[in-house]
């Protein structure tokens, strides 16, 4: 499962890495989501990935799953939400002020040239 | 002690300059700075005849003592006769700046600062001891010369020689502290003494040549050697006081003092003789042959003091070979090194008093250049004189000081001839010769240069100002220089006893025990059979033949053109450096985002796989991987839809929905492998995105709202598929060389006799781990705050509109 669950990370990573190349900024807040996603995947997937009991000790398993790197993954997740939040309403406004959605635009032009 | 302090007077001295200039406005600034270096003159006088008995004088300053680093002044021969230059002449030069700069047009508060800044440079290079002070005190020196060349800093020439002469002489510098660098730890020392002390055990480390050159880098940089000699002339728009005092008497020598002090060390190198006595060669040839290609008379002066410089300097290059030779013919080389330091005493002495000459002309007529002066002689007679005597003892004429500096310089230089060490049997039968042309082209110049002020008819009337002798206390200085000039002449053995033998003692400690041991008389006659005395007859004539038929040949200088000069390449250097930095820095910042993730990406990638090749990451084992299910799969088949459907959507709107569907499939995989708290979190979090998503899809300006897909770039596409790929193969190789066991056992079996809780992960959020949870609460508040201010905060349209009422 872990072999396959690395191809997947690869291919959500290529994906994320394409969308943020390019010029839409939109486009870009999507692939850093994707991002977001392949990278906790990968924390998962690295802890080791069983078939048994959630880390909860009341139902008695004796095998349960590794909890340190879940703890790890919910911390993330809550931190790319906060950015991500963060990143599209500065988008958004970005639209607003500016009225423009490509990254080329919106570069500064310098003096000299 | 006091005596490392004193080296700090003149700056400390510096610090009342302003408050003088600004309090008594009455009383030219210069008079009060005039104290300064008499004062030091009259202190370092007295060490002449103390030296004889008691040897060098040290004294040390701990400055960082855990670093080994101090100020250690240490007077020997040597030192004593540059401190002696450095604060003779410098009283000199204050006394005559105080009549030739005008107390109520120029800011003297500025010059004197820097001039007693410079002096305390100056001091300090040459007793300093320690390599690191030395170099500091040689940088100040830089400092100060680029502060007094640019000191008209409203002209443009000034502010252009400035730059040049500092780029050059740092440039040196720098190199210079590499060399010092390595000798230091060659020798586990910065005290000059003590590597003097093991020199033969230094030659043998493999840095030794390399350290040899830095420092002549260094050496040559200051000291105007060819091909370096370009910031000299530029510096020339420095006041003439400074020209006199920094570009003739003092800095240039700082190099000299160095290759004199360091000789010791280096002279046992064949590399150290042949630089030394190359360099010294072609410059000399170079400088006396366009001195007289020069029009203006401080760019004469200049060009004349690069080629003395270059005459003293391979006179320390044939010194250097005394090391080599045994014998009656070793004497001649012995010689060499009285004669560097004789001459260069002489050249200080003429070379300051031309300078102030020069700038007593410039004062008087409102001109330095030499095509429109001329018959000044009749006007000032006394500038006359004293030019007449500083030329012709620059020219080699007895009964000038001159005279005999050239002499014995002949006398070292037909010495070459006999040596045969290091390729000298070949080469050396040249250098007399090119020595006696330089010779011959250094009378043409000193000729040219008295000629054309003083004596050619010319038309006064042609010049700004009407022009008359100078003040009499302008003439004071070089009037005391000159005489200097022809008292040296008719004492040199005196003047040999008390200040020369002394420095050849620094310069040759191998050779002799005590300065009185040295037995060489200067001789003004050496009789007709000498080789030397015809060869400066030699010069007289055919030098006289050059000058009188100057006008046929001088066409020559327009032969090589102006494209090929030192100074073009120099401009061209830095041009293309300004240029081409410019042009480097454009090429990749381009200003796009996109531009510069792909760098961070590929370098990402090429560090990452690199290293897993290299350090052999690549051992694949599925020995404890988890079986594949039929859930999983078909989740893998949703997400890996869901991330093609983004990439491929037509619609953005398309790609928002399908990145929720990648999101809620990810919830999935957390419901499958056991991550109950996980899978909820991910349900919520991910709506919430998708909402704002469209949020900020809603609000996209109406022209981007024409959808198209994302066209296929193949950059792109090969970034992020090697990005991709490196995952995988990190995610593959970490996942098969799992060396230590989780520590989650532990959590595992306290987390309810602990902690007292049942939810694992719970109870590492906010008991084992607590912290990290009290900062992402941090994190998701201050995203908060940040979005409020962004939307309620409308600063910079309340500022445009005040600009535009304004």
């Amino acid at each position: 499962m872990e072999v396959l669950m690395a191809f997947v990370i690869g291919f959500l990573f290529m994906a994320a890495v394409y969308l943020i190349l390019s010029k839409s900024i939109l486009r870009i807040i999507i692939g850093t989501g994707l991002l977001s996603h392949g990278a906790h995947l990968l924390i998962l997937t690295m802890g080791g990935l069983t078939n048994d009991a959630p880390p909860v000790l009341a139902e008695g398993a004796k095998n349960m799953a590794d909890p340190l790197p879940q703890a790890l993954i919910l911390t993330a997740i809550v931190i790319s939400f906060g950015v991500t939040a963060f990143f599209l309403v500065l988008a958004y406004r970005a639209y607003q002020e500016l009225g423009t959605d490509n990254i080329d635009e919106l570069r500064g032009k310098l003096k000299d040239d | 002690m006091t005596q490392v302090l004193l080296i700090f007077l003149p700056v400390v001295c510096a610090l009342l300059i302003p408050l003088l200039f600004k309090k008594l406005p009455s009383i030219h600034t210069g008079w009060f700075v005039l104290l300064v270096p008499a004062s030091l003159a009259v202190y370092y006088a007295t060490f002449v005849t103390k030296l004889e008995n008691h040897g060098p004088y040290t004294s040390t300053f701990h400055w960082v003592k855990s670093l080994d680093l101090s100020f250690t002044s240490y007077i020997d021969g040597l030192s004593l006769l540059f401190s002696l230059l450095i604060t003779g002449i410098g009283a000199l030069v204050v006394l005559y700046s105080i009549f030739y700069l005008d107390k109520n047009k120029e800011q003297l508060h500025n010059f004197y600062f820097y001039l007693l800044m410079f002096m305390t440079a100056m001091l300090g290079v040459v007793q300093s001891d320690h390599l690191i002070s030395l170099y500091l005190f040689w940088e100040l020196t830089s400092i100060s010369s680029f502060l007094l060349i640019g000191y008209w800093y409203n002209r443009d020439k000034s502010r252009f020689g400035a730059l040049k002469s500092m780029m050059i002489t740092v440039f040196g510098g720098l190199m210079m502290l590499g060399g010092f660098l390595l000798v230091a730890n060659m020798g586990d020392t910065y005290s000059i003494r003590d590597l003097v002390a093991q020199a033969p055990t230094l030659a043998s480390s493999p840095y030794f040549v390399l350290a040899l050159v830095l420092i002549l880098l260094g050496a040559f940089t200051k000291s105007a050697q060819f091909p370096f000699y370009i910031w000299l002339p530029d510096a020339m728009e420095a006041p003439t006081p400074v020209s006199a005092y920094l570009h003739s008497a003092t800095m240039v020598k700082a190099g000299i003092y160095l290759v004199a002090r360091l000789t010791p060390i280096f002279a046992i190198s064949e590399y150290w003789i042949w630089l030394v006595l190359g360099s010294g060669l072609i410059t000399l040839f170079w400088g006396s042959f366009f001195a007289l290609k020069q029009t203006d008379l401080k760019g004469i002066l200049a060009f004349s003091t690069v080629s003395q410089l270059g005459l003293i300097m391979s006179m320390l290059g044939a010194a250097a070979i005394s090391l080599h030779v045994d014998g009656g013919s070793s004497a001649i080389f012995k010689f060499a090194a009285f004669a560097a330091i004789f001459h260069l005493i002489n050249h200080a002495t003429f070379k300051g008093s031309l300078f102030m000459i020069a700038g007593i002309v410039d004062h008087e007529t409102g001109t330095r250049d030499i095509r429109k002066l001329g018959g000044l002689m009749s006007l000032m007679p006394i500038s006359f004189t004293v030019a007449a005597i500083g030329s012709l003892s620059m020219a080699g004429l007895p009964p000038f000081n001159g005279f005999l500096s050239k002499e014995l310089f002949f006398t070292s230089m037909l010495a070459l001839k006999e040596f045969t060490l290091f390729n000298f049997d070949t080469w050396g039968a040249i250098i007399p010769i090119i020595a006696w042309v330089a010779s011959v082209f250094t009378f043409a110049y000193c000729l040219y240069f008295l000629y054309n002020t003083f004596i050619a008819k010319s038309d006064y009337k042609e010049l700004p100002k009407k022009p008359h002798e100078a003040p009499f206390g302008m003439l004071i200085s070089p009037i005391i220089l000159a005489s200097f000039v022809v008292i040296i002449f008719f004492i040199p053995n005196i003047i040999g006893k008390y200040f020369v033998k002394p420095a050849v003692l620094a310069i040759q400690p191998q050779l002799y025990r005590s300065a009185s041991e040295i037995d060489i008389t200067v001789k003004a006659f050496h009789g007709f059979k000498s080789t030397e005395l015809w060869m400066t007859i030699a010069v007289v004539i055919v030098g006289f033949i050059l000058f009188s038929t100057m006008k046929k040949w001088r066409k020559i200088y327009t032969l090589v053109p102006e494209k090929w000069s030192f100074n073009h390449l120099y401009d061209q250097l830095m041009l293309a450096a300004d240029v081409g930095s410019k042009k480097l820095s454009n090429l990749y910042m381009t200003g796009a985002i996109r531009h510069y993730l792909m760098y961070m990406f590929a370098c990402i990638v090429a560090l990452v796989v690199t290293t897993l090749f290299l350090k052999d990451g690549f051992k694949f084992s599925f020995a404890h991987t988890a079986k594949i299910g039929i859930f999983e799969v078909a989740i893998v088949i949703v997400l890996i839809v869901g991330t093609l459907t983004v990439l491929l959507a037509k619609s953005r709107l398309t790609a928002i929905i399908a990145l929720g569907a990648v999101g809620y499939s990810v919830a999935l995989f957390f419901i499958i492998f056991n991550a109950p708290d996980l899978a909820l979190t991910q349900l919520v979090i991910e709506t919430v995105s998708v909402a704002l998503f469209l949020l900020a899809f809603y609000h996209l300006p109406k022209r981007y709202r024409i959808e198209e897909r994302m066209p296929f770039k193949i950059n792109n596409f090969l970034i992020a598929l090697g990005v991709g790929i490196m995952v995988t193969l990190l995610a593959l190789s970490a996942q098969s060389q799992k060396l230590i066991p989780s520590i989650s056992q532990y959590y595992k079996d306290t987390v309810f006799t602990e902690a007292g809780g049942g939810n694992i992960v719970n109870v590492i959020l906010v008991d084992y781990r607590g912290f990290d949870t009290l900062f992402e609460i941090t994190v998701l508040s201050i995203a908060g705050m940040a979005i409020i201010g962004m939307i309620k905060l409308r600063l910079s349209r309340k500022e445009k509109k005040s600009h535009e009422n304004e």
